[in-house]
C-alpha cells in the first residue's frame, strides 16, 4: 500500500512537472501591439539592469574595500551639491527617454477606430460570453477541464485549465474591436499573446482592439478576482485566415436559432447569416494556407453546436423519465451549480443558499423555474435560460427537486418553455 | 534612583501586572505592546501565507475549497498590512521618537494607550470573520465592489468595523506623533537636526491623517451599499464600480508609502552607524522623503490602468508614477554614498540594512516597469505585481523593521542578542526571500494571474520553488523570535552606546533605559 502511494505520488509530481515551463520572459506575441509592448518591456528592463550594475557594483566595491577590518579610516564627507543634483537630474532625463516611446505606444493602443470586426465580450461568474455583433453569432465559453482533474481524481491532461468548450474564433490581419463588459462583478479579459487586457466592469463598456498577425491558438485567463471560480475562466482564441473565418461564420449562423434566444433580454440582433460588410473576402494565399495551424476538431462544426453554452433551437415536446432527468441533471448541477450550492446541496448561506430542504426547491415549481431561468437580480444567482438547453434546464431542476432528501415532480422541457414564455415571477 | 524614575520591578502578582500593561501611558511600554501585537500578527499572517503556498505547490485543488483560498489571501493581506507592518513601525516610533528628540514621553500619553488598545479588539474582530456563518471576506484586501458589496458574505460588515477601528488607532497615533515631534524636541534640536527616523515618521504621520479618513469613507460607502439601499458602487442604481477603486486607491497608494517611509528612516540610522560616517546628503534625504510623500497622492490610478480610464488619465498617472523613481533613487544613492569610504562592520542590523538597499531597489525596478502603461497591460493583476509588492514589503519594509529591532533591542533589554543566531537568521531569510519571490516575476511574465488557487501546468516549476522557499523563509523567523526572547531574559550586558559608531540622544541613556527618561531636557551638543 505504502509503495503504491509513493508511486502514485511520484507519478503525480512527475506528470505535472513534466509539462512545466521554465520561461523567464514576457511573450513577444503575435500582434503589433504585443510586439511594441515587448520592446518597451525589454528597454525598461535593460535600463534597470544598467542602473543596477552601477549601484550594486559600487556597493560591492565598498563592502569589499571600505571595511573596518581592512584598517581604513572613515572619510568625513557628507554632502556634495553638484553630485546630488546630477544624480537627481540624470534619472529624470532617463525617465523622459522612456516616457516618450511609452506614450506613443499607448496612444496607438487606445485608438480603436476603423475596425473591421466587433466582438462583444461579456464576463460572467465564471465564464465568458462572446457576441459577434454584426454576424449574429453568440455563445458562451466555459472552462472545459473536468472537475475530476481539478480535484486530483484524474490525471491532468496537458491542456489543463487551457481549454474551453467554445473558443473565440477570429480572422488574422483584420482590426478587431472588443467591447468588454460584465453582468455581475469585475472580470478582466486577458490574452497575453495578443497584448490585450481589458477589465470587464458591470455598467461600463470598455473598448480594446487587436490585429493578429499569425494564425494559431492563443490562451488567456480572467485577470481580476471575481469570486470562487476566478481561476477557472480560461480564454482560447483561434486565429485563422479570412477564408477559413468566413467559412466558420457561415457554419455558425447556419446553426443559430431564429430571433429570440440570441441574447439575454437585450434587443435582438439580426440573425440572418450576413457577413459584416467590412469583412471583405480575401483569397487565401498559398502561404497563408500553409501557415494555418489546423485545429478543425476544436472549431465547432454545425452539427456539434449542441453543447452547453451555445443557444439551442426550441426543444421538441419529448418527455423524459425521472432516471434520465436525474442523470442529465446531476451532470449539469455538478458542472455549474455545485460551485456555489455545493455537491451536498448545503450551499454557503446566506450568499449561496442551501437547496437541500429549501423553500424554493421544495415549494411550487413555477417559482423554482423562474429562479433558475431568470436569476435573482442583486444577488449572485444568474439567469441561466440562455446558457443551457430546455432539456438541460428541465433536468437540473428535476435533480434539485429530487436530491438530498427533497422529493418533487419530474420537470419536462415543455414546462421550461411555458415558464420562459411567462417571464420572471415577482419576488 | 527614586522610586518614580526606577524601572518598575517585575510584578510578581497577576493583577498588578495586568494593570500595568492595560493602563500604561509610558511610551516604552506602549512601544513594547505594539511590537508584541505586531509580532504575533506577523506569525498569524505568515501561517496564512504558508497555507497559501501549500495549495499553490502544485496544480489542482489539493487542500482547500476555492472560497476558503480566497479568504486566505484576503486575510493574509489585511493582517500583514494592518497587523504586522503598520503596528511594528508605530511600536518603533513609540519607543524611539521620545528618546531621539530628548522628550520625556509622547505628547498625548493617554491617547497613546487608547490608540494601542483599540487594536486587539480590531484584530479579534477581523480574525473572527473566518469563523462566522457565510465564511470570511473572500475578495482580496483591496475589497473591490461589487464583489465585496453585492456578493460579499455577512462577515464583510465585521471587516468594515475592524477597518474603522484600525483607522481610528492609526489617525490618533499619527496626531500624537506630529504633536510630539513638533512640540517636544529638546532645545537646540531644530527640524533639520532631527534624526532621519524622526523625519520619516513626521511625514508618514501626515500621510496617515490624510489617507486613513478616505479609507473610512469608502468602507462606510460599502456598508451603505450593502445595507442601506445606496448605489455608490452599483451601476444598476446609477453608481460606479470604478468610483470604489478611485477612492480606495486614493487611500491605498499613500498607504504603501506609509509602510515604507519609516523604514527609510530606520535604514538612514543604521547605515551611518555601521559605516562610522555621517549620513550623506541629509538635506536631500529630507527633501526626498517629502517629495515621495507629496507624489504619493497623485499616482493612485496606476492601479487602474486597465479599468478603462481615459487616455489622458493614463498618461498623467504614468508620468507621475515614473517621477517617484527620482527621489527614491536619490535615497538609494545617498545610502551608497554613506557607505562609500566609510569603515564598515557587518553586524546583523547592518546586514539587514544592506539587504534592504539591494532588494528594495529590485522592487523599485519592477515598480518602474509597472509604471510603463503599455507594458502594464501585460503585468497588471499577474504574479509580476505580486513579486513587486512582496519585494518592497518583505525585503523592504519588513527587513527595515527587523534591522531596527536588532539595532535597538540591546538598548531596550540591556543585553546584546546572540550575534551568531542573528547572522544565521539573516542568511536564511535573505536567501529564501529571494527563492520565494524572485520566481514570481517569471510566473507573471509567463501569464499567471494573481489570486488563483490553481493554475495551468506550465506554471508548476516556479510555483514549487516559490513554495519551498516560503516554507524555509517562514521557519527561519523562529530563530529571530528565539533570539529576541533570549535577549530579554539575559545575555552580554550592553552599554549606553551599544554600537561604536552610533550617534544620537537615544545612545546617551542607559541600556535598558530608566522607565522615565529625559524628564529634564538634555543639552544639545553640535555633533
Amino acid at each position: 500500500m505504502r509503495v503504491a502511494h509513493c508511486t502514485l505520488l511520484s507519478l503525480y509530481f512527475a506528470s505535472t512537472i513534466a509539462h512545466s515551463s521554465w520561461d523567464l520572459n514576457l511573450t513577444s506575441g503575435v500582434t503589433p501591439v504585443s510586439h511594441a509592448i515587448y520592446d518597451l518591456h525589454m528597454t525598461i528592463f535593460w535600463i534597470c539592469v544598467g542602473i543596477g550594475i552601477v549601484v550594486y557594483g559600487t556597493m560591492l566595491y565598498s563592502i569589499i574595500h571600505h571595511r573596518k577590518s581592512n584598517g581604513v579610516q572613515p572619510a568625513q564627507f557628507h554632502e556634495h551639491l553638484w553630485v546630488e543634483l546630477a544624480w537627481t537630474l540624470v534619472p529624470f532625463i532617463i525617465l523622459i527617454t522612456m516616457a516618450v516611446p511609452a506614450t506613443r505606444v499607448l496612444i496607438q493602443m487606445r485608438d480603436d477606430s476603423a475596425s473591421d470586426l466587433t466582438i462583444k465580450i461579456t464576463g460572467h461568474q465564471w465564464k465568458w460570453e462572446y457576441e459577434y455583433i454584426n454576424q449574429g453569432i453568440h455563445f458562451f465559453s466555459n472552462n472545459a477541464t473536468p472537475y475530476e482533474e481539478i480535484n486530483n481524481k484524474a490525471t491532468k491532461r496537458v491542456d489543463y485549465l487551457r481549454t474551453v468548450d467554445h473558443p473565440l474564433v477570429l480572422p488574422i490581419h483584420k482590426k478587431i474591436r472588443f467591447l468588454v463588459t460584465s453582468t455581475d462583478v469585475i472580470h478582466s479579459w486577458w490574452t497575453p499573446d495578443l497584448g490585450v487586457k481589458q477589465d470587464a466592469v458591470p455598467g461600463y463598456i470598455n473598448e480594446a482592439w487587436t490585429r493578429i498577425n499569425r494564425p494559431g491558438t492563443y490562451h488567456g485567463q480572467c485577470a481580476e478576482l471575481c469570486g470562487i471560480n476566478h481561476a477557472y475562466m480560461p480564454i482560447v482564441v483561434i486565429a485563422m485566415t479570412q477564408a477559413d473565418f468566413n467559412q466558420w461564420v457561415v457554419q455558425q449562423t447556419a446553426s443559430m436559432p431564429s430571433a429570440g434566444t440570441v441574447s439575454s433580454g437585450e434587443a435582438t440582433v439580426p440573425t440572418a447569416p450576413t457577413a459584416a460588410p467590412s469583412v471583405a473576402k480575401t483569397p487565401a494565399t498559398p502561404k497563408e494556407k500553409a501557415a494555418i495551424i489546423t485545429t478543425p476538431a476544436v472549431v465547432p462544426a454545425a452539427a456539434t453546436v449542441l453543447a452547453p453554452g451555445a443557444p439551442h433551437p426550441p426543444s421538441t415536446a419529448q418527455a423524459f423519465t425521472k432516471e434520465q432527468q436525474m442523470q442529465q441533471g446531476e451532470k449539469v448541477f455538478m458542472g455549474t451549480c455545485a460551485v456555489c450550492h455545493q455537491a451536498s446541496g448545503e450551499g454557503m448561506p446566506p450568499v449561496y443558499p442551501a437547496l437541500k430542504g429549501s423553500p424554493i426547491a421544495t415549494g411550487p415549481l413555477p417559482k423554482h423555474m423562474s429562479r433558475v431561468l431568470f436569476g435573482k437580480p442583486g444577488t449572485a444567482m444568474q439567469a441561466f435560460k440562455d446558457q443551457f438547453s430546455d432539456e438541460e434546464l428541465a433536468a437540473v431542476i428535476t435533480f434539485e427537486r429530487n436530491s438530498w432528501g427533497n422529493s418533487g415532480a419530474v420537470v419536462q422541457p415543455t414546462d421550461i418553455q411555458a415558464a420562459k414564455a411567462k417571464g420572471p415571477l415577482p419576488e | 534612583m527614586t522610586h518614580a524614575t526606577a524601572h518598575p520591578i517585575a510584578q510578581k502578582s497577576f493583577f498588578p501586572w495586568i494593570a500595568r500593561w492595560l493602563f500604561t501611558t509610558n511610551h516604552k511600554d506602549i512601544g513594547t505592546l505594539y511590537l508584541v501585537l505586531s509580532g504575533t500578527l506577523f506569525f498569524i499572517g505568515g501561517l496564512l501565507a504558508m497555507l497559501i503556498r501549500m495549495e499553490l505547490f502544485h496544480p489542482g485543488l489539493s487542500l482547500f475549497q476555492t472560497n476558503f483560498y480566497n479568504q486566505l489571501i484576503t486575510l493574509h493581506g489585511l493582517i500583514m498590512i494592518f497587523g504586522a507592518i503598520m503596528p511594528s513601525f508605530v511600536g518603533l516610533a513609540n519607543w524611539m521618537i521620545p528618546l531621539m528628540i530628548g522628550a520625556p514621553d509622547m505628547a498625548l500619553p493617554r491617547l497613546n494607550n487608547w490608540s494601542f488598545w483599540i487594536l486587539p479588539f480590531a484584530f479579534a474582530l477581523l480574525i473572527s470573520t473566518l469563523f462566522l456563518p457565510g465564511a470570511g471576506p473572500n475578495f482580496g484586501w483591496t475589497m473591490y465592489a461589487p464583489l465585496s458589496t453585492t456578493f460579499g458574505p455577512p462577515s464583510t460588515d465585521f471587516l468594515i468595523v475592524a477597518i474603522h477601528l484600525m483607522g481610528i488607532s492609526s489617525i490618533l497615533g499619527a496626531i500624537n506623533i506630529i504633536a510630539t515631534i513638533l512640540n517636544l524636541r529638546a532645545p537646540g534640536m531644530t527640524l533639520m537636526k532631527m534624526p532621519l527616523f524622526v523625519w520619516g515618521w513626521l511625514i508618514t504621520a501626515f500621510l496617515l491623517i490624510t489617507a486613513m479618513p478616505v479609507l473610512a469613507g469608502v468602507v462606510t460607502m460599502m456598508l451603505f451599499d450593502r445595507h442601506f439601499g445606496t448605489s455608490f458602487f452599483n451601476a444598476a442604481g446609477g453608481g460606479d464600480p470604478l468610483l470604489y477603486q478611485h477612492l480606495f486607491w486614493f487611500f491605498g497608494h499613500p498607504e504603501v508609502y506609509i509602510m515604507i517611509l519609516p523604514g527609510f528612516g530606520i535604514i538612514s540610522e543604521i547605515i551611518p552607524t555601521f559605516s562610522r560616517k555621517k549620513l550623506f546628503g541629509y538635506t536631500f534625504m529630507v527633501l526626498a522623503i517629502a517629495s515621495i510623500a507629496f507624489l504619493s497622492f497623485i499616482v493612485w490610478a496606476h492601479h487602474m490602468f486597465t479599468t478603462g480610464i481615459g487616455l489622458t488619465a493614463q498618461v498623467f498617472f504614468m508620468f507621475s508614477t515614473m517621477l517617484i523613481a527620482v527621489p527614491t533613487g536619490v535615497k538609494v544613492f545617498n545610502w551608497v554614498a554613506t557607505m562609500f569610504r566609510g569603515a564598515m562592520t557587518f553586524e546583523t542590523p547592518m546586514l539587514f540594512a544592506l539587504a534592504f538597499v539591494v532588494l528594495f531597489t529590485i522592487g523599485g525596478f519592477s515598480g518602474l516597469m509597472l509604471a510603463i502603461v503599455p507594458a502594464d497591460y501585460q503585468y497588471q493583476d499577474t504574479y509580476f505585481v505580486v513579486a513587486h509588492f512582496h519585494y518592497v514589503l518583505v525585503p523592504g519594509a519588513l527587513f527595515s523593521i527587523i534591522a531596527g529591532i536588532y539595532y535597538w533591542l540591546p538598548k531596550w533589554t540591556g543585553h546584546y542578542y546572540n550575534e551568531k543566531l542573528g547572522q544565521l537568521h539573516f542568511w536564511l531569510t535573505v536567501i529564501f526571500v529571494n527563492v520565494t519571490f524572485f520566481p514570481m516575476h517569471f510566473l507573471g511574465l509567463a501569464g499567471m494571474p494573481r489570486r488563483i488557487p490553481d493554475y495551468a501546468l506550465q506554471y508548476t516549476s516556479f510555483n514549487e520553488i516559490a513554495s519551498i522557499g516560503a516554507f524555509i523563509l517562514g521557519a527561519a523567523q523562529f530563530i529571530f523570535l528565539y533570539n529576541i526572547i533570549m535577549s530579554i531574559r539575559g545575555g552580554k550586558k550592553a552599554p549606553a552606546r551599544v554600537w561604536e559608531g552610533a550617534h544620537g540622544l537615544e545612545w546617551t541613556v542607559d541600556s535598558p533605559p530608566p522607565y522615565h527618561t529625559f524628564q529634564t531636557p538634555p543639552k544639545m551638543h553640535s555633533s
